[in-house]
């Protein structure tokens, strides 16, 4: 599973980048699994937002240092 | 109280802080506030700018709370909810130009994005122009943003960095209220290091408790909610997500409501509160302010929100806009209510060529890569 997860690294970066690399990642792949590690509250809603709102399951799990990773599958 | 604080995060939280300046702002102008000026980010740095003598226009000199306020309201919000996240490294210095052009845009305009709203809340249409530039300026930003522009990554910093701006707000409250008068000018009278203004936009302000209140619950609803009136344009032409634009839209309705119902609201274009009626101008301010902002990733406001949650990139911005806004007077850029000043256009036409230059050379690699 882990082998065909596609990772978006926004972490660091500010709005609306986090969103729009995601978006490109959604778009690609259409279907599948990806994570993306963000580092900020609003980062981690934006994108939660954008997958659901484009029909993914999403899953966050904090990372021990405070980032965020967030799955999506669909 | 904890399914209210949780109900700020959903879709309904940029609407629930849009209310909420909706109605506040009118009541500061109601309560001693200049004109349509409940709540002007760059108008009030530009007054702090004055207040600590970095700007010497008389009539705009004071060291407004509802700025304190927005940032030590974030920063409680940020603690409460362990959002305090000290980061810089993010390309400050450009962001510290960005913030200085963002304000010489607002000031040839005469209001930064939430000014320009509440200004179409009170009738003058002279904001209508401003706030077409705004939307012209923000869809420059995301064209640039679409072809990969980038202020890079910020990383995490010691907590002592995210401290620094909430400490400077600190200051400029007790600097506030003890307002020092060491100097003496030529006649022996006291004056200076802080310089309040006694005529003028500069001297009209409600109650410093009840600014400063309304600016800390303004910042503590704000950071929760992420509301942003530039991010709500950006968003909803980049993305087709409403999210932050229902709260800019609760906003603009309320304020006009709440203006009705104080009778505050006066249309028309002619000799309205620190307004000047030059359409081409009023435009071409805020294309620049438009497009600073969206490169720096939000407007004034979620600038200070995100400076109290410990961004010292945020803060970097927004100390160019304390400095832009003394520049913005001392070298005649800002407007004054008979039109433009001699500086102001030919500044909007270098800051938009500085922004565009920094539009299509910062880049970062993209950040897709196969695990």
């Amino acid at each position: 599973m882990n082998n065909n997860i596609e990772t978006v690294d926004a972490r660091g970066l500010s709005c609306p980048q986090p969103v729009m690399l995601t978006s490109k990642a959604i778009k690609k792949l259409n279907k599948g699994a990806i994570e993306v590690l963000v580092d900020s509250g609003t980062a981690r809603d934006n994108v939660s937002r954008l997958a659901k709102n484009s029909g993914w399951a999403v899953t966050i799990e904090e990372q021990p240092d405070s980032s965020y990773r967030i799955v999506l599958k669909k | 109280m904890s399914s209210i604080l949780r109900f700020l995060t959903s879709r309904w939280g940029p609407i629930i802080t849009g209310t909420a300046v909706g109605v506040l702002a009118p009541v500061l102008v109601f309560l001693g506030n200049p004109g349509n000026m409940g709540i002007c980010v760059v108008c009030f740095t530009r007054d702090i700018a004055g207040a600590l003598g970095l700007q010497r226009a008389g009539v705009v000199q004071y060291i407004r709370p509802e700025i304190i306020g927005f940032v030590l309201g974030a920063l409680v919000a940020a603690l409460a909810f362990k959002e305090f996240k000290p980061r810089t490294g993010s390309a400050p210095l450009v962001r510290f130009l960005l913030g200085m052009f963002a304000v010489f845009g607002a000031l040839v305009f005469l209001g930064c994005p939430w000014r320009a709203y509440l200004r179409l809340a009170g009738g003058d249409w002279n904001a209508i122009f401003g706030i077409l530039g705004l939307v012209a300026g923000i869809g420059l930003g995301i064209i640039f943003l679409r072809m990969g522009f980038s202020l890079g990554r910020s990383r995490p910093a010691p907590k002592a960095v995210g401290w620094v701006m909430p400490a400077i707000m600190f200051v400029l409250l007790v600097l506030l209220i003890a307002a020092p008068q060491f100097g003496r000018d030529a006649n022996g009278n006291p004056t200076g290091p802080i310089f309040f203004s006694t005529t003028g936009p500069g001297s009209q302000h409600a109650p410093l408790l009840i600014s400063l209140a309304v600016g800390l619950f303004i910042g503590f609803l704000a950071q929760r909610s992420r509301f942003c009136t530039v991010g709500a344009v950006r968003d909803m032409i980049m993305l087709k997500d409403s999210h932050l634009l229902n709260g800019v839209i609760a906003f603009i309705v309320v304020a006009f409501i709440t203006n009705l119902a104080l009778g505050q609201f006066h249309p028309g274009f002619a000799n309205q509160p620190i307004s000047q009626t030059d359409e081409w101008w009023n435009f071409g301010g805020m294309v620049l302010a438009g497009l600073a902002f969206t490169l720096a990733g939000g407007c004034p406001g979620r600038q200070l929100f995100l400076s109290g949650e410990g961004d010292a990139d945020s803060a970097m911005f927004v100390s160019g806009m304390l400095v832009g806004a003394g520049f913005a007077h001392n070298f005649s850029i800002a407007s004054s209510a008979a039109g433009p000043s001699a500086f102001g256009p030919i500044t909007v036409i270098v800051g938009l060529a500085i922004c565009i230059v920094i539009g299509l050379t910062m880049r970062e690699a993209v950040a897709t890569a196969k695990a």
